[in-house]
């Protein structure tokens, strides 16, 4: 099988935000950077149906040089092969991410592609949908469990208050969200094999159709009314949030 | 500048709030751009479900029927999230609209990736706000986990908007919506739209869910057992609320993962959210710091929750929450 999964690289989720100075992106220093934490997801779903099935995992990121950690902890995982698309800033906006992305893939033409459901730091969640569409492909988003049969797929996608059961025929883009499988820790052996595995490069190509005009903290709420009295402050309570908040 | 086209979601044929929500801002939208707004909904509502939308300023609804869709694609499907992306993309190129609004539910977020690449437009999701400046909208929405606010433009003439479910106000507007059905021919549907499709919807437990709810009481660590969730569900239950989580209960298999709020949960913003026993943790906290109104339960008094709250108690949740269900009962009677 030839499968594909695209990671990016994402600010560490503990991360404390500060407004860069251009105003417009975050402040980079002292930033940790890992693998976005739903394309763990998607990598060892990858990589389990590689092992079950055989065939070769590529781990795809659009970014700077430093996207290359991501597909490195891909390789960690059990990735086989890398391809960066090599930009100058890491800012780059959905549409740009998933056109690249679909023409690096489409020259692979794989049997399966990976994503996650979403990254951590644009929080946009279509990035997946778009690149499937670009691909002409089928896709299914917020997946939790996923079943191949020869050429069908039947996924779990999970929505508000339940489930939607989904099929689609192969090749197939799906995005994986957490419970879907739980992600490997690599072992040494696996940390030794992936400093030899191979990291293409490809150019990058600017689409872009969104700017970000401003970035900014949100106002902080000020300070609530706490009450430190316990539970003789509850009819106190319950009265404010009749009568002044007006919620129940 | 062209009308702006709604996509008006209904969940087994009624529309839910977040419909009205959508038509509401697109309509705000669309006078300050000094547009109108028309409707589109794909769904086999009965007609007196689509004047509904009317209520909120739809003058004019274009009606697909779902089952006259779903004849185009294989048999026995609810739904199809391609096929219902191609129709509304398809309809929107033929009229010329520039910017689709449309709810971020699970299924908005579905089908706007789709459906902007399909129409060529700039796609901002998630939004929480926006402003008209020179006949040009400029979106705010939350990114790192709701850690900053960023404001959005689009280059692009088109645009293709979904917003934060319950962030919007559903506006009363009364009009009398004009109901215009439309055939999967006419928006050239065939059988290859059906790329995918869902065959089957299973409902957890026909509890509310935390990202439907009005109301959420939470639960965390705090509660020290899975059994003690039975405070926080009886608190529940007098507000009408939904029962929510922190990850570390689910991760102990407390609770369901589908009431996890949160980062790698849901993302809610109720008019309440009651947090018991929860410290506060900033993926905790992405999930649920727009929510209108929260209130904090907690016996450390440093807990980073009470940041974020607007009222709070320094206390037992094992004490406190029994006292709250007790003095809200007394003001339903
Ligand atoms: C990548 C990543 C993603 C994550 N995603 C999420 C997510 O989606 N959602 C989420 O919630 N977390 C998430 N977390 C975990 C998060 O960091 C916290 O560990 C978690 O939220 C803590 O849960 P808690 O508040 O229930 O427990 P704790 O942090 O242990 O807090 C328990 C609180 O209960 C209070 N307490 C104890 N006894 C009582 C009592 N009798 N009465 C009143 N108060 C009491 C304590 O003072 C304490 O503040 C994520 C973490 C990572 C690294
Ligand atoms: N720069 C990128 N390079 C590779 N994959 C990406 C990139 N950005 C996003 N993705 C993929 O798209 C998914 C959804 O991202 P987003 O739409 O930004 O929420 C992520 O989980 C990744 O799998």
């Amino acid at each position: 099988m030839k499968i594909v999964v695209c990671v990016s690289l994402v600010p560490d989720s503990t991360t404390k935000v500060k407004v860069g100075s251009s105003g417009k992106s975050i402040d980079e220093t002292g930033v940790t950077y890992i693998i976005n934490p739903y394309d763990e997801f998607a990598v060892e779903e990858a990589v389990q149906l590689k092992e079950k099935n055989g065939g070769e995992v590529t781990a795809i990121s659009v970014g700077t040089e430093r996207s290359k950690e991501a597909i490195k902890k891909a390789f960690q995982m059990g990735a086989d092969k890398g391809i960066l698309v090599k930009s100058d800033t890491a800012d780059n906006d959905s549409f740009t991410v998933a056109k690249n992305l679909a023409s690096a893939i489409k020259e692979l033409s794989p049997d399966i592609i990976f994503f996650g459901k979403q990254s951590i730091d644009y929080d946009g969640s279509v990035v997946t949908g778009m690149t499937a569409e670009l691909l002409g492909l089928p896709f299914v988003n917020v997946v939790t469990k996923l079943e191949l049969n020869g050429n069908e797929a039947t996924a779990e996608r999970e929505i508000e208050g339940g489930k939607e059961i989904v099929k689609t025929s192969l090749p197939a883009v799906f995005g994986a969200q957490k419970g879907l499988n739980n992600p490997r820790y690599p072992n040494l052996k696996s940390i030794m094999a992936s400093k030899s595995k191979p990291i293409e490069e490809k150019p990058f190509l600017n689409e872009r159709k969104t700017e970000v005009a401003e970035m900014s903290l949100p106002e902080s709420k000020g300070q609530g009314k706490i009450f430190t009295d316990g539970v003789s402050n509850v009819p106190e309570l319950v009265r404010l949030l009749r009568e002044e908040a007006k919620v129940i | 500048m062209n009308k702006i086209l709604i996509l008006a979601e209904a969940k087994e044929n009624t529309f839910k709030s977040n419909a009205f929500e959508a038509v509401s801002a697109g309509k705000h939208i669309a006078e300050a751009l000094g547009t109108g707004i028309d409707v589109i909904t794909i769904t086999d509502a009965p007609a007196e479900q689509l004047t509904t939308l009317g209520k909120y300023g739809a003058s004019k609804v274009y009606h697909l029927s779902l089952s006259e869709l779903n004849s185009k694609g294989p048999a026995g499907i609810k739904y199809s999230h391609s096929a219902i992306a191609a129709a509304a993309a398809n309809f929107a190129n033929a009229n010329g609209y520039e910017i689709i609004i449309i709810s971020g539910t699970s299924f908005g977020k579905e089908i706007a990736p789709m459906i902007s690449v399909k129409t060529d437009s700039a796609i901002i999701t998630d939004c929480t706000g926006y402003t008209v400046n020179g006949g040009k909208i400029s979106l705010k929405r939350p990114s790192y986990a709701g850690k900053c606010n960023t404001i959005v433009n689009y280059s692009s003439g088109k645009a293709v908007i979904t917003l934060r479910p319950n962030v919007f106000k559903a506006e009363v507007s009364e009009t009398t919506p004009e109901v215009e059905k439309i055939t999967p021919d006419k928006v050239n549907i065939s059988a290859a739209d059906f790329k995918s499709c869902v065959t089957d919807v299973v409902v957890s437990s026909g509890k509310l869910d935390v990202a439907e709810a009005d109301i959420i009481v939470s639960g965390g660590r705090g509660l020290r057992n899975p059994e003690s969730f039975k405070l926080v569900e009886d608190l529940a239950a007098v507000l009408g609320a939904a029962t929510g989580a922190s990850r570390a209960v689910v991760d102990a298999g407390w609770r369901p993962h589908g009431e996890q709020v949160g980062q790698t949960g849901k993302t809610v913003s109720p008019s309440l959210y009651v947090a018991c026993g929860i410290s506060g943790a900033i993926q905790h906290l992405a999930g649920m710091s727009s929510s209108k109104f929260i209130v904090a339960i907690n016996k450390d008094k440093d807990a980073p929750i009470f940041q974020v709250a607007d009222y709070g108690i320094v206390g037992d949740v094992f004490e406190i929450l029994p006292a709250m269900t007790e003095e809200i009962k007394k003001l339903k009677v």
